[in-house]
């Protein structure tokens, strides 16, 4: 146990647990409006958030974002944001017309939605792995050098922005960790409003509570399960693109661990819970970020998953444990 | 009628020479060599062996998922367990014979699938998922983290293997017997002297003798699965499986019923991991990543979960395939997610699912002829 670390360090620690926490918690809103809604896992969000990586990291090397400073640098990443949320609903979409359209209707069993999300993971993940042959096929490998080769290796955005730090007494805080933060808390609060308020928010509430009612009160059960996974797909393209701010690197499995653990946040605050989901990713970003701290970092994903574990017994249903039926306004 | 009922309708003596004759055929699979089925470039016995053990894995598992219906996303952490107790025991901490170290490893995982279970079982449906994944998960990391479980580079191993029934001249270990192997020329097909295989050595070359031992114990795990199934205690788990609240009413012990379930499907995954860890001459962690477990809950559901057949289809696809097709080596991954969203979507039952399923699917199918006109309608769900 290293003590005399943690708590000359304390804040730093947690400050970047917290940005980490935040981008658990935008991946984690994927997971929990799906399950809100159908009740089921969808195990290949993970894989939407590694799309807007890359989509992120294409733009940055396509409009040479690393030479670019000031207003071109900043017009630069809000290209590459737009790209990063672009592409991370897209996929989304094209993941629920063709993993899971056919199995809802036919209101197969759950283990079957999972089994069916697994295999589209595997796809997905795997085209991104193998894109130099697949470009190569089309004879365009040459031509895209740039952005296939490495397929399998990770893939860098090298430093774009030179993290400016700032101090207040003590403490250094990364600006970046600030940004990730902060776009984080806004966008979930965006989202928590829109879900409460909107027209189209109170549809998937209703079809989350009774989806044959709603079906009868005239809410369009499929357009509510894509606006579902469009949601769900936008903020992990704005997690992707806050997760290559701060990280800087990808690579074509980056999804997995990272899926697992923002599943892990969604659970530990209570799935199907917008809010929860804020609150868990935080919770754990903290834990985990603390705990690598206090024992060494080899031990921070057993953290994460031996907190996950403790709640899941004392608090069954999550911290915030409510679903998203259940949000009134 | 159809190939199946008429199989069914033959006389018992017949359906049991024919099982026998099966028997003897899984037996001899890899002494036959035949053309297309036998792997090239990989050794067509150690590829058996390993499909005898996703055999053993999705029988264990479908007790859990399929009789039960207890997702279970970590079960590569009992795997783990299993092959760790018996390189612990044999090799690394200490020097076991590899019979001494099965039971062992088995009991230890039975212990920790009741440990788990006991508070992790009060935990419904999809919570119970992430648990066990997260349980499966620290499993795995402690093993790569702790230096008395052989951090990253894991554990070497020198006298795991099974004893073998043989005389030893000069270090050479000469079997009872040997068996010749077949050989394949443009169609004829010739008995092949020089390519023997030594009964019953268990060496590092030859690994069909590991083939037998595995395929004798999924024999007997089968048998075991049979009597269990249709015992007093497989009618509870499919009751608690359907509908917990009304086993419960009627005077089932869930709770019980849900922990054995945990337990006997560590007692066969640790089981799977001591033998796995009898054959491999180094164990390190990198053997029991989520991926496996995926695999494994992929294998039960492909085949049919809560059929034993339709999981040992599934377990032979996932284990055999990719071996089979190793000069698509880059491909595998994804032909094998393609391959799962085909099947899900197009045969969600499985491959061979269990007879209640197709019965329930036929009188579902009756119910709707005779509610006419109901078809096309907007299902209720969603």
């Amino acid at each position: 146990m290293n003590f005399d670390f943690f708590f000359s360090n304390l804040p730093e620690l947690t400050i970047t647990g917290l940005a980490f926490g935040a981008i658990y918690a935008l991946i984690a809103l994927g997971y929990t409006m799906v399950y809100g809604v159908l009740q089921l896992i969808n195990f290949a969000h993970s894989e939407v958030f590694m799309y807007g990586t890359f989509a992120t990291l294409w733009v940055v090397m396509a409009l040479n974002g690393v030479e670019a400073d000031g207003i071109k640098l900043i017009a630069i990443l809000i290209a590459a944001l737009i790209a990063s949320m672009a592409m991370s609903a897209a996929i989304a979409l094209v993941l629920e017309r063709v993993a899971y359209r056919r199995l809802i209707k036919r209101n197969a069993p759950r283990l079957i939605a999972l089994i069916s999300a697994i295999g589209a993971s595997f796809v997905l993940a795997e085209i991104m792995g193998l894109r130099d042959k697949i470009a190569g096929w089309f004879g365009l490998d040459d031509d895209l050098d740039d952005y296939v080769s490495g397929a399998r290796i990770n893939n860098s955005m090298a430093t774009v922005i030179d993290a400016p730090r700032f101090s207040i007494g003590d403490v250094s805080i990364s600006v970046i960790d600030i940004i990730v933060i902060l776009s984080a808390i806004v966008m979930m609060v965006a989202l928590d409003q829109f879900v409460r308020r909107s027209r189209l928010g109170k549809g998937i509430r209703a079809t989350a509570q009774d989806p044959e009612t709603a079906a009868l009160m005239g809410v369009n059960p499929t357009r509510t399960v894509q606006m579902t996974f469009l949601i769900g797909g936008l903020m992990a393209g704005v997690a992707a693109f806050l997760y290559m701010l701060k990280i800087e690197t990808t690579k074509f499995d980056v999804g997995f661990l990272l899926g697992v653990k923002a599943f892990t946040a969604a659970v530990l605050g209570g799935i199907g819970n917008l809010r929860g989901a804020l609150l868990g990713g935080l919770v754990l970003g903290v834990a985990e970020n603390w705990g690598s701290a206090l024992i060494g970092s080899e031990w921070r994903d057993v953290v994460a998953f031996v907190l996950l574990v403790a709640i899941l017994l004392f608090r069954p249903t999550g911290l915030l444990g409510e679903s998203l039926g259940k949000a009134r306004v | 009628m159809n190939p199946m009922t008429r199989l069914k309708a033959l006389p018992k003596p017949v359906k049991i020479v024919l099982w026998i004759l099966l028997a003897i055929f899984a037996y001899a699979l890899p002494l036959l060599e035949l053309p297309f089925i036998t792997t090239e470039g990989v050794d067509f016995g150690g590829v058996l062996f390993v499909v005898t053990l996703y055999c053993l894995i999705a029988l264990g598992l479908n007790v859990v998922v399929g009789y039960a219906g207890l997702l279970d996303l970590g079960y590569v952490g009992f795997y783990a367990i299993g092959a760790y107790t018996a390189a612990i025991l044999t090799s690394f901490h200490a020097s076991w014979p590899m019979l001494l170290s099965v039971p062992a490893a088995v009991i230890a995982t039975t212990i920790a699938g009741v440990l788990l279970g006991a508070p992790t079982l009060r935990v419904r449906g999809d919570y119970l998922a992430i648990v066990t994944l997260g349980f499966g998960e620290i499993i795995r990391l402690t093993a790569t983290n702790l230096e008395w479980l052989g951090e990253r580079k894991g554990i070497v191993q020198t006298d795991q293997r099974p004893p073998s029934i043989a005389t030893e001249e000069n270090g050479i270990k000469e079997g009872v017997f040997e068996i010749p192997h077949l050989l394949w020329e443009n169609g004829t097909v010739l008995v092949d002297t020089q390519n023997t295989t030594q009964f019953l050595v268990f060496g590092s070359v030859d690994q069909i003798p590991y083939y037998w031992m595995g395929l004798s114990v999924v024999l007997v795990v089968l048998l075991a699965d049979r009597l269990i199934k249709s015992s007093r205690v497989g009618r509870a788990w499919e009751a608690t499986r359907e509908d917990e609240d009304a086993a419960e009413l009627m005077g089932v012990p869930t709770f019980k019923f849900k922990l054995l379930a945990f337990a006997t499907g560590a007692f066969i995954g640790g089981l799977a991991g001591a033998l796995f860890a009898s054959r491999q001459s180094l164990i390190n962690p990198d053997s029991f990543l989520l991926l496996f477990s995926i695999m494994f809950l992929a294998a039960v559901v492909v085949g049919g979960q809560g059929n034993r057949w339709g999981v040992l289809v599934g377990a032979f696809l996932v284990a055999y395939l990719p071996e089979r097709f190793r000069g698509f080596e880059d491909f595998r991954v994804l032909a094998f997610g393609i391959a799962l969203v085909v099947l899900a979507n197009f045969r969600p039952e499985g491959l061979l699912p269990p007879k209640r399923t197709v019965r329930a699917k036929q009188l579902e199918h009756e119910l709707d002829e005779l509610e006419e006109g109901s078809e096309g309608e907007e299902p209720a769900r969603v």
